[in-house]
């Protein structure tokens, strides 16, 4: 008869996977710490950054039901004109063990330079969007999320099935047909398991490795609507939400990069 | 303390054998308390009761030291059930929250699931020792949750096989050390890897265990509740041991899949038992008529989830109103689902339409 012990390291792994019990210490309250010490000068530099909700609305759960799949909603408050737009918006999770989450530009094809999409919180954190208009001007605004675990939580469910499905991806419109010259909202979804490399595997004793998509670049008829930098802190099977304005009859593509090199693209043909 | 309540119970087992053996039916329980419930919740059952239920309760009293205590209810010959409580794990019940027990043949004793902490473990080992004499062969652990296995270590010695689905040893090892920094944290209980203890004998397909006179058939299932449940059927008492792919009263949580659930679900409710138990809920059910709550549940959750997606509602939006008219029909419902809807969504977001 033999046994295979366990053996640990002592990585320290934060917390909680099927009780929604959240931690206590020193973390509850909403600290702007990190952000002040760092995060700021390191996303920002110098510039001055207008807080509120004029430009840009972030909308997040207070408490989050699973940390490794928090819904984030982006909506901007202006419209993508080619006078006036968001050229870009980042995310950030100042509690993260890596803070970026991911940097979307837009272009005045976007239409409306919002965005929705799912995360990883590992700790008691402020979110942050913080959107870069045309003008070279700094908005912000953030949202205090409490969850704990997110990017360290093991990969549940059917890692075989995911595994399974790696690089498919699929668009899903919001309607049956396009509207032309007209924002279209539009929803890709993408199968990655999107390994953070903070999950340890006793077995082999390692951290399984990071496994995550790098890049997504979306387009119609070959003009660029939406380019994402992505981070491990976006969840599982990636999933975003975004607009787009066509002027009529054409392709959607996606094409995502992970960071092992693996490239996968999608393309779907709409009719208004 | 426990000692003294265990050999009492011996006593008792040996002169009321024939007695227990009649009034087996009587004790399955047909409480669907949608409130949290406690170990005792049946003494204030309106349902008429045997006498010697009565007595059984008198002796699982809990003396409230603080100590982990087990009452270990026999539900059929040689089959024997502690009940669990519908609440979080925390730091007061020190995560004891499952159903757990053990099946005795001629030859050897399996325990079905060691508890929810190596305390919980070693009051167990020490029931099962205050019932018997048969020696343990054998530690079945139905799925990987912590409520199931924190309490294997009380078992490990010579002599002793632990026996799990052929994916136990994986998701051990993909959680433990998540696990351990969780049970530290929010049950103040301190695991080592000397806690988990991977499966000697896994099982994929079907695997049977002799005990001596008695037969239990191991069926390890694609993914459900986790990716790694097991089920034990006692062929002798028609007994189908479920855990967690059976919850009653305390809302089902979904780790696995809603889809793969359903078709596990679908398949053993064929099975002729005259008894389940469930990982959650009463210490025995009636098969399968006590499985619709859950069936219900999880395809109702389905049903209005297909048609959010296929609305395009966010999953914000799904877990803000799906399924919402379960509510109070369930212990924990609050606590746990948002997160099932949540889960199940991302599940059912990849099915072809
Ligand atoms: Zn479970």
């Amino acid at each position: 008869m033999h046994r295979r012990p366990l053996v640990f390291s002592s990585l320290l792994l934060a917390i909680a996977l099927l009780s929604p019990s959240l931690g206590s210490g020193a973390s509850d309250m909403p600290d702007e710490t990190a952000w002040v010490n760092g995060l700021r000068a390191k996303f920002i530099g110098e510039k001055a950054i207008e807080e509120g909700n004029d430009v840009i609305e972030l909308s997040a759960p207070y408490r989050a039901e699973d940390p490794a799949l928090v819904p984030l909603q982006i909506t901007s408050r202006i419209p993508q004109t080619p006078e006036r737009f968001i050229r870009k918006i980042t995310l950030v999770i100042d509690n993260n063990p890596v803070p970026f989450g991911a940097s979307f530009e837009f272009t005045p094809d976007s239409g409306k330079a919002d965005i929705a999409m799912r995360v990883r919180v590992n700790s008691y954190s402020y979110v942050r969007a913080i959107a870069e208009t045309n003008d070279g001007k700094v908005h912000m605004a953030k949202a205090f999320v409490k969850a704990s675990g997110g990017c360290s939580a093991p990969i549940g469910g059917d890692l075989e099935a995911a595994m399974a499905r790696l690089g498919k991806m699929k668009f899903k419109m919001d309607g049956e047909r396009l509207t032309p010259q007209q924002p279209n909202l539009t929803q890709l979804l993408i199968s990655h398991p999107n390994i953070t490399g903070l999950q340890m595997n006793q077995i082999s004793r390692m951290v399984q490795p990071a496994h995550y998509v790098e890049e997504v670049k979306v387009s119609f008829n070959d003009r660029p609507v939406m380019t994402a930098q992505t981070d491990i802190a976006i969840s599982a099977d990636p999933n975003f939400r975004f607009y787009f304005v066509p002027q009529g009859q054409g392709e959607l593509k996606a094409e995502i990069r992970d960071n092992l090199g693996g490239r996968y693209s999608t393309t779907q043909t709409l009719t208004p | 303390m426990a000692g003294i309540m265990f050999s009492d119970r011996v006593e008792r087992r040996a002169t009321h054998a024939s007695e227990l053996a009649g009034g087996i039916e009587h004790l399955l329980s047909r409480v669907h308390n949608p409130g949290p419930s406690t170990p005792t919740h049946r003494a204030t059952d309106p349902m008429p009761r045997p006498a010697l239920l009565a007595s059984l309760l008198l002796l699982a009293a809990s003396p409230c030291s603080g100590r982990t205590t087990i009452h270990l209810e026999p539900i059929a010959p040689g089959v024997f059930v502690h009940q669990g409580v519908h609440e979080l794990p925390d730091r007061h019940n020190q995560g004891e929250i499952a159903n757990i027990g053990f099946i005795e043949g001629q030859r050897c004793v399996a325990v079905i699931d060691s508890g929810g902490s190596p305390e919980q473990g070693r009051a167990l080992r020490e029931g099962i020792r205050a019932l018997t004499r048969t020696p343990i062969c054998y530690v079945i652990n139905t799925h990987v949750h912590p409520d199931h296995i924190y309490g294997n270590r009380a078992f490990r010695e010579p002599g002793v096989r632990f026996v799990g689905h052929h994916k136990l040893a994986a998701a051990m090892a993909a959680r433990a050390a998540f696990y351990i920094d969780k049970a530290s944290r929010d049950l103040d209980v301190a695991l080592t890897a000397e806690d988990f203890v991977l499966p000697d004998i896994e099982v994929n397909g079907e695997l049977e265990l002799d005990l001596g006179e008695r037969r239990l058939t191991l069926v390890a299932h694609a993914t459900a509740h986790t990716d790694n449940d097991l089920t034990v059927y006692d062929e002798t008492t028609q007994t189908l041991w479920l855990a967690d792919l059976l919850f009653m009263d305390h809302l089902p949580v979904i780790d696995g899949s809603l889809n793969g659930w359903l078709k596990v679900l679908d398949r053993v409710r064929a099975i002729p038992a005259k008894r389940a138990v469930p990982g959650h809920g009463p210490v025995a059910a009636f098969w399968p008529a006590d499985a619709a709550p859950e069936i219900r549940y999880l395809s109702e959750l389905r049903t209005e989830l297909r048609a959010a997606i296929k609305q395009g509602r966010t999953i914000e939006q799904a877990v803000a109103s799906a399924g919402r008219s379960e509510r109070n029909r369930w212990a924990l419902f609050d606590e746990f689902h948002p997160r099932n809807v949540a889960t199940a969504y991302a599940e059912l977001e990849w099915e072809e339409d």
